[in-house]
């Protein structure tokens, strides 16, 4: 039994290729990084970098489930300024009012996302033309809402959410305003990186195990197949979009937070969108749908982010960035692409 | 004319059904009852799909009226004749490829924990039901896209079979299977006629109903025609009433068998473990048959001198020059000319989507362009010769190649080929799933095309076409050539024989074919 139990596990890492090669990178390039850092491994340098990742991660996490469904979704970018300009609005007060304020955003972002979903479902029009259309129209709602960049956000919740959880204690006033001798192992943790972790625990680990989250891959994989074993195909669209959307809404909700402001930021949000796919595909995430999954985006958007950083440490011309970062995403499609060198029968290429 | 009795299961009572101007149905009862295998007959397009497409839920009826367990019925989804006891296993699997065997067997229901599906338990259910068909050899955690075709067919009706199916519908659904296999499903098939599973079985392969069918039911031009108990018809007849005209014979008559110098040249040709030192001939004007199993190499081969393979040893030969071929494209224009009718019609042979015209030209644009335009009159010509010469029944050479039957479609990949005009011609089972009047039409081509002076290789699962058609046959066991039958012996004896490398164990050998 133990001999089964070791083959399934190199079964499972076989057909994960493309999320181990991520994560083992990311792992490798942010300990250099680290090391090279003045202040390398203190809670300090993990705080700043969580919260540069933290959006991006969002919108990965976003365009994953379109991409899953073997569509891309170019709205996720204008999702979020939208929502960032809503909650520039909406997080001003105190108590109640932002607790009302955080579940409007949400709101507004899975309904944007719906809204995509009803277009490519009921408009039978292909998501990455039906969310190019849509995209536009978000940025110019959030335009609506914030001609000029401006605004401004509760500033315990900024402070709450963008420095560590000790701090995040203190400003709520738990755990002894965060003294306790039990807490202070996890003081120095990220605020925003716990987030990250309960976004991805309580949203895409049970979407990946339900009957939708699995319609959505049967979709990607084989549509007419899925059809014809009676899944409901556009139900299974119609959540999909609408959880990009609410990925992407919480992205927004933490812009805001984090900047204090509103800005509709329209090559912001085209760069942002870019960037989710890049992050999508360097996490494993295959174009044509059906295999990958939101985790593996995550350590894309990792892999992107963490270039970047080392840019910093590293004193290397900041001109070369863009440059540098195509060639990371070249070199992640092409490890992904290795095992054709191992096909012999040159049939299998196109199947 | 159609058997009645308290026993019947599905009574269908006057059922129409067009698609634009075309009836594929007209005014049909249909009934089969409780513990039965009903065989349900018909060349393509005789309404045999419709008919599976609107018991199954995939279309609904233009008219007419559908009872099951005597309580009126219809069926708006496959989902919903799911629900009611209705599975069909479709000739187009309904497999997703980058899903896991299990996840495809519980696709529909899967078993949950707290809502969420419990991936442990559906592992089990995945076992337990490739058990049931003796696929143990399938790890359930295997991506579909990772297995041959023979065992996705397996995982498919594993997936049926979990539905707990009243009326089990198998459309083609051996047609992929290794011997064993379908040895396996034949036994499955009894135990469930046992618990009381209607069955209805749709086949081309004539051996299969004989030994499963207890009823059958023959459909011609989109009408019921008729429906006899196992026996009551003979084979002949059976086949005459399928085409509603007599028919002399079923394989043009062969020429004499003569010693030819060889056109097409194949010597020590080895890859991977699947092909090991291959030697064969095949001259010009001769119809070499590949048999044996299924997965013995034969696709194997035919594909390595297509030049799909890559890191073949060994050499091909036409007309005596070695060729070097490393792509199709290399092939096309080795020697005289290589084509290839391909294994899936659906995904090599064609592109669906495009015209019947445009999947006529593809492979021979360069002799049909002048300059880099395609040359539209030239074209248009050789499309209408095309179609001509081989009766392919079309509205218009500008409708998408997918509205055509299975039969028509893979008239248009043979006369793809015909185009290029070949001398070496290269066939991977050409008949499968095709019904019997365009099967003889392709015997009779094939033998005009040898006659013409080309050399053709011919794998076929059917032993009656090596018989029937074949001038020499080749029988592959475990990627070698084991025996090479001419003239008289090649009969159904030898072959099998040959293919279970029993070689002189007659009676072994004659229990496996099902004659």
């Amino acid at each position: 039994m133990s001999a089964t139990k070791h083959s399934d596990l190199g079964l499972r890492i076989r057909q994960n290729m493309g999320f181990s090669i991520a994560v083992l990178l990311f792992v490798i390039v942010y300990f250099l990084y680290h090391l090279a850092h003045p202040k390398g491994f203190s809670s300090q340098v993990l705080v700043q970098n969580s919260n540069e990742v933290f959006s991006l991660a969002m919108l990965a996490m976003a365009q994953t489930v379109p991409v899953l469904l073997g569509g891309l979704d170019l709205s996720v970018g204008a999702v979020m300024t939208l929502v960032d300009c809503l909650a520039s609005h909406l997080l001003e007060g105190t108590g109640a009012s932002v607790g009302f304020g955080i579940i409007a955003c949400l709101f507004a972002g899975a309904l944007a996302g719906f809204v995509n979903g009803c277009v490519v479902v009921f408009g039978r029009i292909q998501p990455i033309i039906a969310t190019l259309a849509t995209g536009a129209v978000y940025m110019g709602l959030a335009l609506f809402l914030r001609p000029i960049p401006g605004g401004k956000i509760n500033e315990d919740i900024n402070w709450a959410m963008t420095n560590a959880l000790g701090d995040f204690a203190e400003t709520v006033g738990i755990f002894d305003d965060g003294k306790a001798a039990w807490f202070q192992p996890v003081a120095g943790v990220p605020t925003a990186l716990v987030l990250l972790i309960i976004v991805a625990l309580v949203t895409w680990v049970p979407f990946r195990r339900s009957v939708t989250g699995r319609t959505v891959y049967a979709i990607g994989s084989a549509e007419g197949a899925a059809f014809m074993s009676g899944l409901n195909i556009a139900g299974g669209k119609l959540a999909a979009f609408t959880l990009a959307g609410l990925f992407a809404g919480i992205g927004g909700i933490f812009m805001a937070i984090q900047t204090s402001s509103g800005n509709a930021d329209i090559p912001m949000a085209g760069a942002y969108t870019l960037s989710s796919i890049a992050s999508v595909v360097i996490g494993g995430t295959s174009l044509l749908g059906g295999t990958g999954g939101a985790i593996g985006s995550i350590f894309g958007t990792l892999i992107l982010k963490v270039i970047s950083f080392n840019f910093r440490v590293f004193d290397i011309a900041p001109l070369l960035q863009p440059l540098f970062e195509g060639l990371v995403l070249l070199a992640a499609v092409s490890l992904g692409a290795l095992s054709i060198l191992r096909v012999k029968n040159q049939l299998e290429l196109f199947r | 004319m159609t058997i009645r009795d308290a026993n019947d299961l599905l009574v269908l009572k006057g059922i129409s059904k067009r698609y634009g101007g075309v009836k594929a149905l007209q005014d049909v009862d249909f009934s089969c009852g409780r513990g039965r295998v009903h065989a349900v007959l018909g060349e393509n397009g005789a309404g045999k799909s419709t008919l599976i497409k609107i018991i199954s839920g995939v279309v609904q009826p233009d008219e007419g009226s559908m009872t099951l367990d005597g309580a009126a019925v219809s069926f708006r989804s496959p989902a919903a004749a799911n629900d009611a006891g209705i599975v069909c296993i479709f000739q187009e699997l309904s497999l997703m490829p980058d899903l896991t065997v299990a996840d495809n067997i519980s696709i529909s229901s899967p078993p949950r924990k707290f809502g969420l599906i419990d991936a442990k338990a559906q592992r089990h259910r995945a076992e337990e039901l490739l058990a049931t068909i003796g696929c143990e050899d399938v790890n359930p955690l295997m991506r579909i896209r990772d297995l041959p075709l023979s065992r996705r067919q397996m995982v498919e009706i594993a997936k049926a079979l979990g539905k707990k199916p009243k009326i089990l519908i198998l459309d083609e659904a051996t047609s992929a299977l290794t011997s064993s296999d379908v040895e396996k499903v034949y036994a499955m098939l009894a135990r469930l006629k046992a618990e009381g599973v209607a069955i209805l079985y749709i086949s081309h392969r004539m051996h299969e109903i004989e030994a499963l069918a207890d009823d059958a039911s023959v459909f011609r031009n989109g009408r019921h025609i008729e429906t006899f108990k196992k026996g009551a018809r003979s084979n002949d007849e059976i086949v005459q009433l399928m085409i509603g005209r007599e028919i002399s014979a079923h394989f043009p008559p062969k020429p004499a068998y003569e010693i030819r110098k060889p056109l097409l040249e194949i010597r020590n040709l080895s890859w991977e473990n699947r092909l090991h030192d291959v030697s064969l001939s095949v001259g010009r004007g001769e119809i070499v048959g590949l048999g044996g199993l299924d997965g013995q190499g034969q696709k194997e081969l035919l594909l390595s001198m297509f030049g799909v393979l890559k890191r073949v040893s060994g050499d091909v030969l036409i007309d005596g020059v070695a060729q070097k071929l490393n792509s199709p494209i290399a092939a096309k224009s080795a020697g005289g000319g290589i084509a290839l009718v391909p294994e899936d019609r659906k995904t090599e042979g064609l592109m669906l989507p495009m015209s019947i015209a445009e999947n006529l030209v593809i492979a021979s644009l360069d002799e049909l362009s002048s300059g880099i335009f395609v040359d539209e009159t030239k074209v248009s010509n050789a499309v209408a010769d095309a179609i001509q010469r081989l009766k392919i029944k079309i509205g218009s050479p500008d409708d998408a190649v997918s509205t055509l039957s299975g039969g028509n479609q893979q008239k248009v990949v043979i006369a793809k080929w015909l185009m290029t005009r070949p001398d070496v011609i290269l066939l991977n089972d050409p008949t499968r799933g095709i019904d019997v009047g365009t099967k003889q039409e392709i015997y009779r081509l094939l033998r005009e095309l040898a006659d013409e002076g080309a050399a053709i290789l011919f794998y076929s699962t059917d032993y009656d076409e090596l018989i029937g058609s074949c001038d020499r046959v080749a029988i592959l066991y475990d990627g070698r050539i084991i025996s090479e039958l001419q003239g008289d012996a090649i009969n159904e004896k030898n072959i099998v024989a040959a293919s279970l490398n029993i070689a002189g164990q007659k009676s072994e050998g004659g229990a496996h074919v099902g004659h």
